[in-house]
């Protein structure tokens, strides 16, 4: 826990402090989470736990959350923090949508991500991933890690588990894919990362956004993530 | 002078400094449930309030179907036609609205100003948008209020209701997080009264069933967590009905009758001799007053 009376960041000795440290008793994202492009647009994937120190808080969350008709996020750190950022996100967007009479691009919905996590990024523990398709730019893929940098990239993934990962993702990533090889890239690298990871696990959330609009689908451990797939 | 007095707070820490600790708010130690049924909602509490190791609150004595006496035949239920948040004094479950009531853990001062804070503030809406209020509204205060105070406000909640749209149980965290599930359980018993819930849950359940389940869940916490204790209250929030309020559902943990006293009858301790001092003897030494009224009233009776 960082004492009170120091500025910014910086402890007294001028040392880093731990900025993603969390109040004692927060509920806590230990996650893994990510988004990719493939020919037809964006998907997004999480698994579902939710902790407070050793106690799960919720076995099934849903951590991707919708900004705008096809525009997702994966949120990642305090549950408290990025449930509020996306609520005001979510609000700018339907202002932004009802103003222009058109709907935002993922950019925009990006950049609004951005300027709440990098000028509150002393307040907030937030690495959030934004997933988005538009008719004018496609399927595009955004990620703010801490700091509130925002990076864009053909995948992201993040999240305590998404250590795990970064070698599965680089091997088997390529660009391109169909939706179902997506889809299977995503669950794969989820479920090691499930495997691996402490923090993560419960059941496999995936939604798929074209120009079709937003598909959920849902993996249960049960049947090793195999089901039911798609839910609406 | 105009503003705020801080100089109490420099006296504070000076003698929080020298190793006087601060003083302890009344925390409720707590087994707070909620589960969902086919036609609506059911949210449970223990009636445990404690403040460190002392049981800060045991008998509600405010509570109007508590009675003196140890045996209680009167029927515990009560419906609620009329609802005022006042007369309802309930240690845990508290009202918002007519349809919406909610479940609190943590400080107790915290979850009894917030509920009562957002209570108010969705009647106003309510009466601003003629509308009945939706348990979405109410979480959705109660989650940007207690994010606003950073986890300061410790309150745990438990929000469960019927509305237009459908059938609502939410857990708000002090922080500010929420979740939706079909059961749900908080406080310092959650994990015992999760227990039930994960061992015995089935989906589909009806009205008698979530409440068996919800009054199960919290006795896991009462037996089974030191903070929790007492008695089992359930709120029953059903669509087209007026919400019940069982106060003292399950009794858990009455007083037994004591098998053998320490009252002695007249005449046990034996006496050498006896002497009795009659008021006009008295008379000769001091003034004795004649008390007024019934002889038999100390004057603090009266």
């Amino acid at each position: 826990m960082v004492g009170h009376g120091m500025t910014g960041m910086l402890g007294e000795d001028g040392i880093h402090v731990d900025m993603n440290h969390l109040k004692s008793g927060e509920v806590n994202l230990g996650t893994s989470i990510m988004a990719i492009n493939f020919k037809d647009g964006v998907i997004l994937g999480a698994d579902s736990r939710t902790t407070t120190g050793a106690y799960i808080a919720n076995r099934v969350t849903d951590k991707l959350t919708q900004v705008h008709d096809t525009i997702w996020c994966c949120r990642s750190g305090s549950a408290a923090d990025t449930q509020a950022v996306a609520d005001i996100v979510s609000y700018h967007l339907n202002m932004y949508a009802i103003t222009n009479n058109e709907a935002p691009s993922t950019q925009v919905a990006a950049s609004l991500f951005q300027e709440l996590c990098y000028e509150n990024k002393d307040m907030l523990s937030a690495g959030i991933i934004i997933a988005g398709y538009d008719p004018k730019h496609g399927g595009q893929v955004y990620s703010i890690p801490l700091g509130g940098s925002l990076h864009k990239q053909p995948y992201s993934i993040g999240g305590s588990g998404s250590t795990y990962i970064y070698g599965y993702c680089d091997t088997h990533w390529r660009e391109n894919m169909t939706e179902e090889e997506g889809i299977n890239f995503v669950r794969g690298a989820l479920q090691e990362a499930i495997k691996w990871d402490g923090s993560s696990g419960g059941v496999i959330r995936l939604v798929v956004l074209t120009s079709r609009g937003a598909q959920r689908h849902l993996y249960l451990p049960d049947t090793g993530y195999t089901g039911p797939g798609v839910t609406n | 002078m105009t503003g705020f007095d801080f100089s109490n707070y420099n006296r504070n820490a000076a003698l929080h400094a020298k190793g006087v600790p601060l003083p302890k708010a009344t925390s409720t130690g707590t087994t707070i449930v909620g589960c969902i049924y086919d036609n609506g909602v059911v949210i449970a509490a223990d009636t445990r309030a404690t403040s460190g190791p002392i049981v800060a609150d045991k008998v509600n004595t405010h509570s109007p179907s508590s009675s003196l006496g140890t045996h209680n035949h009167s029927n515990p239920t009560k419906q609620l036609t009329h609802i005022s948040p006042h007369l309802q004094n309930c240690e845990k479950l508290h009202y918002i609205a007519p349809k919406i009531w909610c479940a609190g853990a943590g400080t107790a001062a915290d979850t009894e100003f917030t509920t009562a804070l957002i209570s108010s503030n969705i009647e106003l809406h309510s009466l601003s948008t003629g509308r009945p209020p939706r348990v979405i509204t109410c979480m959705t205060m109660l989650k940007q209020h207690l994010f606003r105070y950073q986890g300061h406000i410790g309150a745990y909640l438990v929000v469960a209701g019927v509305d237009p749209t459908g059938i609502g149980l939410f857990t708000v965290h002090a922080h500010g997080s929420t979740d939706k599930l079909p059961y749900v359980t908080m406080g310092s018993g959650s994990l015992a009264a999760m227990s039930v819930f994960e061992s015995t849950w089935k989906p589909n359940l009806d009205r008698e069933g979530a409440i068996a389940l919800c009054a199960e869940a919290i006795k896991a916490g009462i037996f089974n967590d030191l903070g929790s204790g007492s008695n089992v209250d359930v709120c029953v929030i059903e669509k087209d009905k007026p919400t019940q309020l069982l106060r003292n559902y399950i009794k858990p943990n009455e007083r037994g009758e004591k098998e053998r006293n320490y009252r002695f009858p007249k005449g046990t301790t034996a006496y050498l001799n006896q002497k009795i001092i009659s008021k006009e003897d008295m008379r000769k030494y001091i003034s004795v007053e004649e008390a007024s009224g019934d002889p038999n009233l100390m004057e603090v009776d009266v």
